[in-house]
């Protein structure tokens, strides 16, 4: 069971424990934890689930995808090349101390 | 309209092939669903071979219109290739039709520098500022609603408050706003729906339009920049080529995009509180409700029936054969109603779970640019609602917008209860 750290925009941590197969978005929705909202159910399709990944962690997990995570953080504001979309973070025990930041809203 | 006409009776008897799904007098009488169910369950992807809009192939399932709205390369919305409503006279220089592209008719590259030169509008700092005006008046407006007597709930309630809203955005003059709301009508109308007589009483009115804006758009060139959509575009080094055509265009997809779907929303609000009392009370008694209400009104409204794709080369889609050129319809209205993805699909439940997993804004890369706007009003507009009346009932039938993209209302008559 990986532990994952949510930071909101305000600096408030969520450190949850998540089941390996599922993804930082179902995780984040499944304990409630506010700014993540994963409209779409996790095929990247809504961009409501923008998070920051620290560069330690980004060089493991590796940055967006080509195809439609790339597509739509082009059109989400305040993506970087920092970005994921969290549904497409599948999550394993390998991921223990992952911290995603949030930003202050979802579109 | 026959209201004779047993719906439930013919959509299971009639053979698929003669399906149409997209004929208006449907939308009228409200009776579209017993024939998307049988299309779910028989033919999820499905051809039309004749309709007043030529063959064209229906996508009623949830997840198949996911895919296809989420695969722009193959299915495209570029107005080049089509149009992305099934009429191609709404939006291209068809029959009598006038050519207003924009960027939910385009496909990238240009989609997304389109996009994102009017996108801050809708950015949180902006909402932020904006909550305050909604909130102040849907109150006013409120106060001076009667109790207890009958009142047309889309002239009184709906169409004043988006039209404020829309106005606000523009930045247009207050006065003249009933404009907006004309234009915003005209768009999605053909001559013989009892809003125009003749193409040419169409054309006349959205260039009146153009005209009217294009005075706004060279005021403020020569202002500063300032935060409204006339200004952003204005000053866009992207936008500076725009011709005139592509600025009617624009226009037509901020006026009716930000007009039409809300208000429907709203109009929807009330048919929603009167079908449903018991879920309205529990509402009442638990405002924390609000997060999934909003969500969920959006999707049993379903604001905007269908999104049309076109197929940019032979696609095999779910074992049908879709050829290049084929008009592909996502019925978003049935997808909203698949029992596989949503439970009780047709009732209106304001604690459903996972509310926000709905079609009503579509996805993919042309997904609502105004969503978190449209939440807004609409959150306000319960939040007041909820408030202040124990029952709104609606009074008779309501008259329907006659039309298979925008599903909303043009009269409802409502009783409201203190
Ligand atoms: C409940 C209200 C609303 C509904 C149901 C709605 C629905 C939709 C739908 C279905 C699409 C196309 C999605 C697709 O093709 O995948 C869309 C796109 C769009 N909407 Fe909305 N809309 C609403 C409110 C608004 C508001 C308030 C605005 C303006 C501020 C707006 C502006 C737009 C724009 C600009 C696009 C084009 C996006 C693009 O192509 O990238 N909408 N909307």
């Amino acid at each position: 069971m990986p532990k994952i750290i949510y930071i909101t925009s305000t600096g408030t941590e969520h450190a949850v424990d998540a089941d390996s197969g599922s993804s930082a978005m179902q995780t984040a929705v499944q304990h409630r934890i506010p700014g993540i909202d994963g409209d779409c159910g996790g095929v990247a399709a809504c961009g409501t689930c923008h998070v920051w990944v620290d560069q330690n962690w980004l060089d493991k997990i590796g940055p967006a995808r080509p195809g439609i995570e790339q597509e739509m953080l082009a059109l989400t504001d305040g993506a970087t090349p920092f970005s994921r979309l969290a549904c497409q973070i599948e999550l394993d025990d390998s991921h223990d101390g992952l911290v995603l930041r949030m930003p202050t809203d979802q579109h | 309209m026959d209201i004779a006409i047993n719906d439930a009776e013919r959509a299971r008897t009639m053979p698929l092939e003669d399906f149409d799904v997209s004929d208006v007098s449907l939308y009228q009488r409200e009776a579209l669903h017993p024939y998307f169910e049988r299309l779910r369950k028989e033919a999820p992807v499905h051809y039309c071979k004749a309709s007043l809009y030529g063959p064209y192939w229906s996508i009623t399932k949830f997840h198949d219109i996911v895919a296809i709205d989420t695969n722009h390369k193959q299915f495209s919305s570029d107005h080049t290739n089509g149009s992305f409503v099934l009429d191609d006279t709404t939006l291209n220089a068809v029959e009598g039709g006038i050519s207003m592209p924009n960027f939910l008719g385009m496909d990238q590259p240009v989609h997304d520098v389109h996009r994102m030169a009017v996108s801050p509008i809708v950015a949180p700092a902006n909402l932020l500022r904006f909550e305050n005006l909604i909130r102040s008046r849907t109150k006013d407006l409120f106060d001076s609603l009667p109790i207890g007597e009958t009142f047309n709930w889309v002239d009184q309630v709906s169409i004043p408050l988006t039209t404020m809203m829309l106005a606000t955005l523009l930045d247009f003059p207050f006065a003249d706003r009933a404009k907006l709301t004309r234009w915003s009508d005209v768009v999605t109308t053909r001559p013989g729906y009892g809003l125009v007589d003749t193409w040419e009483q169409r054309t006349a009115e959205l260039m009146e339009c153009l005209g009217y804006f294009q005075n706004l758009w060279d005021e403020r060139q020569k202002l500063p920049p300032k935060a409204d959509l006339i200004s952003m575009l204005a000053h866009s080094p992207a936008m500076q080529g725009m011709t005139p055509t592509d600025f009617l265009g624009m226009l037509v997809l901020l006026i009716v995009g930000g007009n039409d779907t809300t208000r429907s929303s709203m109009s929807g609000s009330a048919m929603a509180a009167h079908l449903f009392p018991d879920e309205f009370a529990k509402a009442k008694a638990d405002p924390s409700l609000l997060a999934s209400i909003v969500p969920e009104v959006i999707r049993w409204q379903t604001p905007i029936s269908h999104m049309r794709r076109t197929a940019i080369e032979d696609v095999e889609f779910r074992g049908q054969q879709i050829k290049k050129g084929d008009k592909v319809v996502m019925w978003y209205l049935s997808g909203n109603r698949d029992e596989e993805v949503i439970d009780r699909p047709q009732d209106f439940i304001v604690d459903r779970p996972r509310a926000r997993h709905h079609l009503s804004f579509g996805f993919g890369i042309h997904r609502c640019l105004g969503n978190r706007l449209a939440e807004l009003q609409i959150k306000v507009l319960w939040e007041e609602m909820l408030k202040r009346y124990s029952r709104i009932e609606v009074v008779g039938e309501p008259l329907r917008v006659p039309s298979n993209l925008i599903h909303g209302y043009v009269e409802m008559q409502v009783r409201l209860h203190a």
